[in-house]
């Protein structure tokens, strides 16, 4: 399946991309999304940063399973007000 | 009314969305740009947003509001990009009966706003820029 990953703030400046679009396995889960990308793009990690996931604009837990499609923002810590 | 812009945002605006003639209270809050912080001289705020999930959130907020307290209406626009020192970058409306509900679904608002909108703030400052919120202690 193919699902759509989206960057921001600082994990966007550090893979140097907004948008990855990533082949996965079935029943693959958020958690394994981001341990491909960060296979992919050293960059991202950052140690210490604390992550919130979204799949298609709902906060889902790391163990979310994806589908087909799917867009899966990764949230670094919020700054906005 | 729950949106986020990247033009400048208008207070007037609003306040009219929330007038309500069954309101006795209209309570506002404006988030504006601060020339300083933690000892740095900033220039201004550069805001990046998730706009579809900003706003669905924020909307999500406001149920939650309405939920807790007894409101009219409520408004809340945040601004993208970049926001000079003096100007708003967040602005939130509440109209209710009477001014406690309004008062304290206004304060709600903005806490909730900074834990759980994915808008994130880059501080442009006298000789670099920081992304708030993301202290990794790692250079850029």
């Amino acid at each position: 399946m193919k699902v759509k990953a989206k960057l921001f703030a600082i994990l966007r400046e550090r893979a140097g991309t907004a948008e990855i679009t990533k082949e996965l396995q079935d029943g693959s889960t958020v958690s394994d999304l981001w341990h491909a990308l960060q296979n992919d793009y050293p960059k991202l990690n950052v140690s210490g940063i604390r992550l919130l996931y979204a799949v298609n604009q709902n906060y889902v837990s790391p163990d979310e399973k994806l589908n087909n499609n799917d867009e899966v923002a990764f949230i670094p810590p919020v700054s906005g007000g | 009314m729950f949106r986020v812009t990247r033009e400048s945002i208008e207070l007037q605006e609003l306040v009219r969305f929330v007038t309500d003639s069954e309101a006795g209270a209209i309570a506002t809050f404006i988030g504006t740009t601060r020339n300083n912080n933690e000892g740095r001289k900033v220039i201004a705020l550069d805001y990046e947003g998730y706009p579809e999930m900003a706003e669905k959130e924020l909307a999500r907020i406001g149920q939650q509001a309405s939920q807790r307290w007894q409101i009219c209406r409520m408004a809340i626009i945040h601004r993208l990009g970049p926001v000079q020192i003096t100007q708003a970058s967040v602005i939130i409306a509440v109209s209710s009966a009477h001014r406690d509900a309004a008062f304290a679904a206004c304060r709600f608002a903005i806490e909730e706003i900074k834990k759980t909108v994915p808008i994130w703030k880059k501080e442009v400052f006298e000789g670099g820029e920081v992304w708030i919120g993301t202290q990794t202690g790692e250079p850029f």
